[in-house]
């Protein structure tokens, strides 16, 4: 590339004028106006549009809940009610926050789902997978040390109970737990560095999410036939066609988001949350967010302490890994007769441990538990592995477009085609 | 579909004297969108605003009993300094004897009091907001025998009117009430 000002195409002379030294419209043109898209999009696709639309969420309530929260034992508690009784709209800013942590979990799972059933982590996407791993990890510490901030008792015993995780390590074990709490017991600087964070990873999210759309404008979206487009024929621009269906299920997404922020607050919290932390009494059930509920209930099915760790932290580890543990060519599962039983019986899988692990750890969930979390992994570290070598799949079609236009001859570019049904 | 997609096709909205129906659906959703956000904003701007619990502590009750004449004292109400002066003979004979035509901001001194006695303001300079000299016996008070301001020389009288210096107005009087012949409410 030459040096000197950048050849650029916009009419308006101030556009122009920026863009000649800083080429951020056409980049921003070329990245979300004309990108080619293929033009077989489902609904599923509109998750990761969602996920950057809840993160923005989460950073704007979060922000305004920061002036007027107070990170100090004595007066956490209070500032979060003064927040919910106080504050103009303290409390639409609140709920917002702790169930826009909800909806982005949700949001966040169907999007991981939909990336294991239609392939999205094979190549050459795998980096763009695990930057999505690393996405998802982040989410849950920052989750995590989120919902210590309000000091309630759920507040300081799931903090209790998920440091100590770190107690299961042999020797150093007792040293981490002791440098994570800054002290003795979960307590004043325990909080202040879990609100420090807390205020920190969304922006470190944020830098993640661009590095997952940079790798993703490289390689090119994945589509439900799992085939890669064959020319312009195959793809839309991005704009109109994405950004408009992005729309829709943008309105979908916040009417749902609305329903639950405005008739059910508090359904997916924990009442115990609403009575202030008190170190000298656990409460008799304690239970994480629903979101942590499956490794918490893969924590629990291991009877030995490390064992058990390692089980929860290795159930994420492995979605690092597993573009190279499925060994079959083809990404979509809609042409693939066994393993698409076998993917189904994992989600179920994944919705048992989610049950389980929001139950006393008593008979016979502990059992049910037990069975779910092994083939929770057997799916990963067997079956797919094998899979690749006996199932023969179904014949792939030849383009995206061949079997809407019925062999229809060549076609112009996308962008001059009228906006079609869904494919 | 297939025929749809082919180049001759009319376009959706086709122009007709150039405006399309897709100008008219772009506009109506970009409204909506845009009625929609603001909505959305609102709250977080609102959200900045005095909450309840500072609304409920904006007044300030003051016992005057220990204020002896000439002697002021100096109340916080919301968050605010507020001077409560007990004015001598003199210093009330000083303010009502000044013509109007002197004044930058007009304003007789028998508006700005309750009771002869008592000088209550805001002790905040009207030009950048320092907190003018005058309260303690110590103290500077300027040629006119009131308040003055360090930061840029505002000089104010003892009815805490500006005389002199850049400040553009008088010495605020807050809103405030004799509750009993020794008690006042600020607010
Ligand atoms: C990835 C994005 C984020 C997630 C998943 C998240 C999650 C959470 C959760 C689960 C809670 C507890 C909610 C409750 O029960 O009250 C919480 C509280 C809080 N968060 Fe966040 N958060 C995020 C971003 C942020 C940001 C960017 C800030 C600040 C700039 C912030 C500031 C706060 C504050 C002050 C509280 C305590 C008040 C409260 O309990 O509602 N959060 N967060
Ligand atoms: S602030 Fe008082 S004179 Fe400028």
């Amino acid at each position: 590339m030459s040096i000197g000002l950048h050849k650029s195409d916009f009419a308006n002379p101030v556009i122009r004028w920026v863009d000649s030294r800083l080429p951020i419209f056409t980049m921003m043109q070329k990245e979300y106006g004309t990108f080619p898209t293929p033009r077989n999009f489902n609904y599923f696709w509109n998750f990761g549009a969602l996920a950057m639309i809840n993160l923005l969420i989460m950073i704007a309530t979060g922000i305004f809940l920061a002036m007027n929260y107070t990170a100090h034992t004595g007066m956490a508690f209070d500032s979060v009610e003064r927040i919910m009784r106080d504050v103009n709209y303290g409390w639409l800013l609140r709920y917002a926050h702790a169930n826009g942590a909800s909806m982005f979990f949700i949001v966040v799972y169907i999007h991981i789902f939909r990336g294991l059933y239609y392939g999205s982590y094979k190549a050459p996407r795998e980096l763009l997978w695990m930057l999505g791993v690393v996405i998802f990890l982040l989410m849950m510490a920052t989750a995590f040390m989120g919902y210590v901030l309000p000091w309630g008792q759920m507040s300081f015993w799931g903090a209790t109970v998920i440091t100590n995780l770190f107690s299961a390590f042999p020797l150093v074990g007792e040293t981490i737990v002791t440098w994570l709490w800054g002290g003795f017991s979960v307590d004043n600087p325990t909080l202040n560095r879990f609100y420090s964070l807390h205020y920190l990873m969304p922006f470190v999210i944020f830098g993640v999410v661009f590095l997952h759309v940079a790798a993703l404008h490289i390689t090119g979206s994945n589509n439900p036939l799992g085939i890669d487009p064959k020319g312009p024929q195959d793809t839309l621009p991005f704009h109109p066609y994405y950004t408009a269906k992005d729309s829709v299920g943008i309105v979908a997404y916040l009417a749902v988001f609305a329903l639950i922020v405005f008739f059910f607050p508090n359904a997916l919290g924990h009442p115990d949350n609403y009575i202030p932390a008190n170190p000298l009494v656990t409460p008799p059930h304690i239970v994480p967010e629903w979101y942590f509920l499956p490794f918490y209930a893969i924590l629990r099915a291991v009877p030995d302490k490390l064992g058990g760790v390692l089980m929860m932290f290795g159930s994420i580890a492995i979605l690092f890994v597993l573009p190279w543990l499925d060994t079959s060519p083809v990404r979509s599962m809609r042409f693939r007769p066994l393993a698409r039983p076998f993917f189904a019986v994992w989600v179920v899988s994944f919705f048992v441990l989610l049950w389980c692990g929001g139950k006393p750890a008593e008979e016979p969930y502990v059992t049910i538990s037990r069975v779910a979390a092994a083939y929770y992994f057997l799916y990963f570290l067997v079956i797919l592995p094998l899979l690749g070598r006996l199932e023969r799949p179904l014949p792939l079609p030849e383009s995206i477009s061949l079997p809407v236009l019925r062999g229809g001859g060549p076609l112009p570019a996308g962008a001059m085609s009228k906006p079609m049904e869904k494919a | 579909m297939a025929d749809s997609l082919a180049p001759t096709a009319p376009q959706h909205g086709a122009p007709q004297d150039g405006e399309t129906r897709r100008d008219f659906l772009q506009l109506v959703a970009g409204s909506f969108a845009a009625v929609g956000v603001g909505a959305m904003v609102w709250p977080f701007i609102n959200s900045m605003n005095p909450a309840k619990d500072v609304l409920a502590v904006s007044t300030t009750d003051v016992d005057l009993k220990p204020i002896a004449a000439g002697a002021a004292i100096t109340v916080v109400w919301r968050g605010k300094p507020v001077f409560v002066r007990s004015r001598t003979e003199a210093e009330i004979k000083a303010a009502r004897d000044v013509p109007m035509s002197e004044l930058k901001d007009p304003q007789a001194d028998q508006d700005r009091v309750k009771k002869d006695q008592w000088l209550v303001l805001i002790g905040i300079c009207t030009h950048l907001g320092c907190i003018p000299l005058g309260q303690k016996a110590t103290d500077e008070r300027g040629p006119f025998g009131g308040y003055f301001c360090p930061c840029h020389g505002s000089a104010y009288d003892t009815s805490g009117r500006v005389r002199q210096g850049p400040a553009p107005l008088n010495l605020p009087v807050p809103t405030y009430a004799f509750t009993s012949d020794t008690q006042i409410r600020i607010g």
